[in-house]
């Protein structure tokens, strides 16, 4: 990544991290309401 | 026209809506799937490198998706916060409450990725300049809307709360989106534009769009599950 790895798969990282906390804590959300 | 007109009506129920967010979310999730594996393989291994910034571009394929995402989310939430203050209907302010976790998210993810690019193109993490000022604005505003949900115990009077500042805050979108036009800013002036060609290659433009509209699809999703959630939830 030219040394500009950290910047590139900090965004990526970060980005898909908090993506997929949202899926999970929404899918948590959702076994408990049982819908 | 009189049967469509009773069919929107009919979705205008929270019971009757609930089934058909089910079948949107898991049609627009797959669909958000499909759109990111494209976009990132485009984004990664197909885009050429940046003649000026080199490899460090390639942040643009999720921090200007997101940036569109933070701004269309919130006028879409104050929409229906519109709609659920002048109509008084259940639905427009549980779509309005199950948007605002995501834009905000979205409006982190932008902030971040925008300081990830900016340390290594401008020489700094953040700059108070119009455009960065007003996006950040306009995560306090979704941790405003969310705040004031959770701060007021009664479910109308939390929702006629929430959808005053919503519509209010939407003056910031067009502050936020003409910032660069307006002011002297650091951060650079939009790339691509409804009146212009974009000014960048084909393969770099076809990244930026996939990704896009995997962010969009998803934002869907997430809001629709939430919104069926927020259905049985609420008393």
């Amino acid at each position: 990544m030219g040394g500009y790895g950290g910047y590139i798969w900090g965004a990526y990282g970060v980005t898909f991290a908090l993506l997929a906390s949202e899926v999970f804590l929404l899918l948590k959300r959702k076994r408990e309401t049982k819908t | 026209m009189t049967a469509q007109s009773i069919r929107w009506f009919w979705y205008a129920s929270p019971q009757a809506f609930f089934p058909l967010a089910g079948r949107i979310a898991r049609i627009c999730a797959v669909l958000a799937g499909i759109f990111a594996l494209a976009g990132l393989y485009v984004g990664l291994f197909v885009a050429p490198t940046d003649a000026q910034q080199g490899e460090v571009y390639r942040i643009i394929f999720i921090h200007v998706p997101a940036a569109w995402m933070s701004m269309f989310i919130y006028v879409v939430m104050a929409f229906w916060s519109a709609v659920g203050f002048a109509m008084q209907t259940r639905l427009s302010a549980m779509m309005a409450r199950a948007l605002a976790p995501t834009g905000a998210l979205f409006t982190f993810i932008a902030l971040w990725t925008g300081s990830l690019w900016g340390k290594p193109t401008w020489g700094t993490w953040w700059v108070w300049d119009a455009r960065l000022t007003s996006e950040l604005i306009l995560l306090f505003l979704y941790f405003g809307f969310m705040a004031l949900q959770a701060a007021i115990d009664d479910r109308r009077r939390a929702d006629r709360a929430g959808a005053l500042l919503a519509i209010v805050g939407v003056v910031n979108i067009p502050i936020i989106y003409f910032s660069v036009q307006w002011w002297n800013t650091l951060h650079q002036g939009a790339s691509v534009s409804f009146s212009r060609a974009p000014s960048m290659a084909a393969t770099m433009f076809t990244g930026m769009i996939l990704m896009a509209l995997a962010f969009w699809m998803y934002s869907i999703a997430v809001a629709m599950v939430r919104v069926r959630c927020e259905i049985v939830e609420t008393p």
